[in-house]
């Protein structure tokens, strides 16, 4: 892996296309559709290393497979965690494990978020809806490493209260003295005490020096391109606007195309990428 | 304790504005403190005043008689509630709670609007500025309306 958002991943050897076997020790519900799994290798074998914003290709045995960002803490990979929305047929019977059951395992893959290379700088995370799964080991890395950055905010929106995932420790890194956490809904009850409205309305009160900022943003399409349009407007450059990318991958390795995008795979040479590299493709009607 | 004109001076509704115009504005303004819970104003009432928030926070909301009051928005500091002020019938058809303690200056709008006919420049520098509002308003209001995260 190079450690680098901006280049490709270095695809595992070995058997790519065989997963290995990890068994759910833990399942939390986030929200009415929505699943955290703690998992661990089955055999007890070698824990599974990664970084933040990388994701695994994970088997829902006869049903199928699917790729799902790590939503871990990379400082602990003794416990593979990741966040599922059942949505599809796969996804959905993934949904459905229970403790002590099995799900198959191919990965990491993926480029990571650029971590690295936003220190010493301010760090803005924008996310919404699930979004916020695949920004959590960039988060855990950021707090683990605070004195590394500068200003740290997070910007969280969802549709309802009722849609948010993470609670607790949104609760909790809203407690710290060193990050500003800003939570959103479209829409809530009258008796919901903090912000309602769309969540780049919220872009323009956070703290940060736009010519020394990463900026990491992660949600639905559309979430994403009003973000980075208000980002730009606060003068951040879209080299410094980093986005995770969603498409239809099968192989997780670069090789069969269905993740194309433009002259990229997302698997391999994504799902992070600057903005920069995708503006032409992002959200391109056409293909 | 700061003047009207100086609160007006600072917010970003009115920043920009001469001292002269600011002294009109302000002569048509009260600093108005609203307790968490305190209505700013209540759906059919008459449009009398047009707040600038200078501190707290608000909550914008509709009733309905399924789901009770929904909040469809919130409003902080240098933000504004009225937007209907200017066009007739001059109704509210909202509610707005403080939802914490909430201070403003609250401009009396017939007040307002004499002062922007009797000056013209006046009367253009604040159009520009609630054309704004509006844009940046029906901006948020269609990002609502495609429901981003839903499906």
């Amino acid at each position: 892996m190079t450690g680098q958002g901006h280049a490709s991943a270095v695809v595992p050897v070995g058997e790519p296309m065989l997963p290995r076997i990890f068994r759910v020790v833990k399942r939390v519900r986030e929200t009415a559709d929505t699943f955290t799994f703690n998992l661990v290798p089955a055999d007890g074998g070698q824990e599974l290393a990664f970084q933040p914003g990388q994701f695994n290709m994970l088997t829902a045995f006869g049903a199928g497979e699917v790729p799902i960002s790590i939503s871990g803490d990379p400082a602990r990979p003794e416990t593979l965690v990741h966040t599922i929305r059942a949505v599809g047929s796969v996804t959905k019977v993934l949904c459905r494990a229970a403790k002590g059951d099995q799900i198959g395992v191919r990965g990491p893959y993926g480029t990571p978020w650029p971590v690295e290379q936003a220190k010493e700088q301010d760090v803005v995370i924008i996310t919404g809806g699930l979004g916020l799964a695949p920004l959590r080991p960039a988060i855990y890395h950021v707090l683990g490493h605070r004195a590394d950055y500068g200003n740290f905010e997070l910007i969280y929106g969802a549709r309802t209260p009722a849609d948010i995932i993470f609670w607790r420790e949104l609760e909790r890194w809203r407690g710290r003295f060193d990050t500003r956490v800003h939570l959103t809904v479209d829409s809530a009850a009258s008796d919901w005490r903090t912000n309602v409205g769309v969540v780049t309305h919220l872009i323009p009160r956070a703290r940060f020096d736009p010519e020394n900022t990463t900026a990491l943003v992660c949600g639905p399409g559309v979430m994403m391109r009003f973000t980075v349009q208000e980002l730009r407007n606060r003068g951040l450059p879209l080299e410094r606007i980093f986005v995770s990318l969603e498409r239809n991958m099968k192989c997780g390795l670069g090789l069969c195309g269905h993740c194309q995008l433009g002259p990229v795979f997302v698997c391999k040479d994504g799902p992070v990428f600057p903005y920069s590299r995708v503006r032409d493709w992002f959200e391109k009607r056409e293909i | 304790m700061q003047s009207i004109a100086a609160v007006l001076a600072e917010h970003p509704f009115m920043k920009g504005l001469t001292p002269r115009q600011l002294e009109v504005v302000a002569a048509c303004g009260e600093k108005v403190h609203f307790k968490p819970g305190q209505f700013l104003c209540r759906d059919e009432e008459e449009v009398l005043r047009f707040y600038l928030v200078y501190q707290g926070r608000v909550a914008v909301e509709i009733f309905s008689h399924r789901r009770g009051a929904v909040t469809i928005r919130t409003l902080v500091e240098g933000e504004e509630l009225g937007w209907l002020w200017f066009d007739k019938p001059y109704h509210w058809h909202l509610d707005a709670r403080a939802v914490e303690l909430t201070r403003t200056v609250a401009l009396d709008v017939n007040c307002l609007r004499q002062a922007c006919e009797a000056d013209h420049d006046l009367g253009y520098e604040i159009l520009k500025r609630y054309g704004h509002s509006l844009a940046v308003r029906f901006r948020i209001l269609k990002l609502q309306l495609v429901d981003m995260y839903g499906g």
